[in-house]
């Protein structure tokens, strides 16, 4: 094995993917000769030509309707859109036709498209190049929603993602692109969607998190355990449909829970894993279940230090739920 | 490529083409020169800050001066602008302050809009800049808009958007052309034909031989010019903007230039374009062809005292920036409504008390 960022574990999943099945396409703006933006699919036009790794024009709306037509006509379209935020143009044809070809069809057509897009914050890049989206998709039936959090999920995940059979929005978590590496297996390897990840054992404390939050979270569960507090960190994965199992067995066991995440608090995934802790594990509970979020504010330039969930802010609200 | 008349007006041999020449003065030609020298050393300067580390990202328009410079000079008090990221030259034109342009890509407190976004997003409401989005083409609706709130009110005012020829690929642009053609409004449609969105060449953008002609299905007129001849946009930026002025409709302008840096601090255009394509283009460079015809009318004495100027200039404008403080905390939670919420202002108070 060998160790790998976690973009050229994207770039790997992408390769052996196509290298195993012929219908497997990559589309999007300067995904071509450019290899992508992020470099996501450099090297793929060499090797699988114009046909199948598609520079398109710069329309999202083109992109994601393209893969649609694509998938419901026997391809496995992977579209790059170039930040998450540039999404919203192609917003219509996620929600309302990406995501729901299977149920209006009553199963006769689908539109199993990989919509690939980096996420997040933490890279100077403004509130047009850091917004964190998972919500919007999440509370969309139909959609697959994942965020890797390793290389060696991001591939096994978009290696799933692809095989699926559903539409996936697979958000990559910008920040980590380059700043983790890990073994990351070679050859075919799955993760299978809808599967957590126990990140960290411990007995007093569940702390969720996804995406570049993480190793915000693995610091400050680092820290709890020098004041002798086990916290026991949960990476989802897959966001929707989430591992709710690994959440509950995990809070039932330890009787506190915070989520973590850098996308606005309001009705963010954190609402809705707070309900879902509170619904089903609320005789179990010894706290109520905190949340460590970005603020309710457009993702500020300037400030996105103080925006961004850290460590301490972490600590403090494992600490609040200790001493409640 | 089909190739319609492209309105040219300086000449190779240094001189000015009197059938399309805009008649400006000495004064005002020696004005443009000069704002396209510091548009470019602002530019230089920018991208070193960013390459050491001092500002995060930075869209440099070396190589397209003329665009910028020539239109922003067509635009008259009381017109409004929608310009994209690349287009700060229109501003400075507009005299947007260069002072305000430099607290802007710092993002501290010398910024008017208070580090709230990345660098090349400015805008000032008293010369009527509108806010850069970073979304490619989102403004040319909104310059719609604009011109239909004037039109209603009986002003005779013009709107100016500009965009690259990427831009030409969105909904956006088909929307908003449409509108305006629907509508008879006056808004020109600026299109800076760059030559590439990022990586992707203008080919694969479109399979017309021009974008020009995409205003005929609006009932719109299109008109294609010399990107690197700021006298050539002038003409017809300025006859356009007249146009709309005078209550007779939009206008598309596809002017052909060149991006010679690359698309943004974050790209490598060696990838995508070889060096002879950059270097032919770099022959055509629109400050020294200008400066060319500038000094044959002996309206210009000496170019390198001019930049060297320019460059001490820019200097002086980013010391004196950087010198301000950052931009506190509590600023965050301000202008995301009129009046700040509950939500927020306990958010605010737990973040300003460390207990958030
Ligand atoms: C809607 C949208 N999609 C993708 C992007 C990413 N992106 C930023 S600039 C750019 C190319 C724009 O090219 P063009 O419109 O020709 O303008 P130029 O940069 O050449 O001035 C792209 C694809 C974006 N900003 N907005």
């Amino acid at each position: 094995m060998a160790e790998v960022t976690l973009i050229k574990a994207i770039n790997d999943a992408l390769a052996t993917e196509m290298t195993r099945d012929p219908s497997v396409c990559v589309l999007g703006e300067d995904v071509g000769l450019d290899g992508g933006v992020f470099r996501a699919t450099e090297g793929l036009l060499k090797r699988f030509g114009p046909g199948r790794v598609v520079d398109t024009p710069l329309n999202e709306v083109g992109i994601v309707g393209m893969s649609i037509g694509m998938a419901m006509n026997g391809l496995r379209p992977v579209a790059e859109i170039e930040f998450s935020d540039f999404i919203y143009p192609a917003f219509d044809q996620i929600v309302s036709e990406m995501s729901k070809m299977r149920y209006r069809s009553a199963g006769q057509f689908t539109a199993a498209v990989v919509l690939r897009a980096p996420s997040g914050g933490g890279v100077r890049g403004g509130h047009y190049h850091s917004q964190s989206p998972e919500a919007y998709y999440i509370h969309t039936a139909g959609l697959v929603v994942v965020m890797p959090s390793t290389p060696a999920d991001a591939k096994g995940l978009l290696s799933s993602a692809i095989r699926g059979e559903d539409p996936v929005i697979f958000l990559e978590p910008k920040a980590l692109y380059r700043t983790v590496k890990g073994e990351v297996p070679q050859g075919e390897y799955l993760v299978p969607l809808g599967v957590g990840r126990i990140v960290r054992p411990g007995d007093d404390l569940t702390l969720i998190a996804w995406g570049a939050m993480v190793p915000v979270a693995e610091k400050a569960a680092a820290a709890a355990a020098s004041e002798g507090v086990g916290v026991e960190i949960i990476d989802p994965r897959t966001l929707w449909p989430l591992d709710i199992e690994m959440i509950e067995s995990s809070v039932r066991r330890t009787g506190r829970a915070v989520v973590l995440h850098e996308a606005p608090r309001t009705c963010g995934f954190g609402a809705e894993i707070s309900a879902l802790i509170q619904e089903r594990c609320f005789l179990h509970l010894k706290a109520p279940v905190g949340r460590v979020t970005g603020f309710d504010t457009p993702f500020p330039y300037a400030l996105e230090k103080s925006y961004l969930p850290d460590p301490e802010r972490t600590l403090r609200a494992i600490r609040a739920s200790m001493a409640f | 490529m089909s190739d319609p008349e492209i309105l040219s007006v300086l000449r190779p041999d240094g001189t000015a083409d009197p059938a399309h020449d805009p008649g400006l003065s000495d004064p005002e030609m020696l004005s443009l020169y000069r704002h396209m020298v510091l548009l470019r050393a602002f530019d230089e300067k920018a991208v070193a800050l960013q390459r050491s580390g001092r500002i995060g990202f930075f869209v440099p328009s070396t190589g397209q001066e003329a665009c910028s410079i020539g239109a922003g000079h067509a635009v008259c008090e009381g017109d409004w602008i929608f310009p994209a990221y690349r287009d700060h030259g229109v501003g400075l034109m507009r005299g947007y302050p260069l002072a305000a342009m430099v607290g802007q890509i710092l993002g501290n407190t010398s910024d008017a809009t208070r580090g709230r976004q990345m660098p090349n997003h400015w805008c000032d409401r008293a010369i009527h800049l509108v806010s850069v989005s970073s979304p490619v083409a989102t403004q040319l609706p909104h310059a719609v808009g604009a011109a239909y709130a004037a039109k209603l009110r009986g002003e005779r005012i013009a709107v100016l958007t500009t965009f690259g020829d990427g831009g030409t690929s969105t909904g956006d642009f088909h929307a908003a052309m449409n509108f305006t053609g629907v509508f008879r409004l006056p808004v020109v449609f600026f299109c800076e034909n760059n030559r590439y969105a990022i990586s992707v060449p203008v080919e694969h953008q479109t399979a017309t031989g021009t974008l020009a002609e995409k205003a005929r299905a609006y009932g719109l007129p299109g008109v294609r010019v010399d990107g690197n001849d700021v006298l050539a946009i002038r003409k017809a930026v300025g006859d356009a903007m007249d146009r709309a002025r005078a209550g007779e409709g939009g206008t598309l302008i596809e002017a052909l230039t060149y991006r010679m840096g690359p698309h943004s601090t974050s790209d490598d255009p060696t990838v995508y374009r070889s060096d002879e394509e950059v270097s032919a283009w770099r022959e055509k460079d629109p400050i020294r062809r200008f400066a060319a015809f500038l000094k044959g009318r002996a309206v210009l004495a000496d170019p390198a005292a001019e930049e060297a100027s320019a460059r001490e200039t820019v200097r002086k404008a980013v010391e004196t920036a950087e010198s301000a403080p950052a931009v506190p905390l509590s600023s965050m939670f301000e202008d995301v409504y009129s009046e700040i919420p509950w939500h927020l202002a306990e958010q605010r108070d737990s973040l300003l008390s460390g207990k958030g």
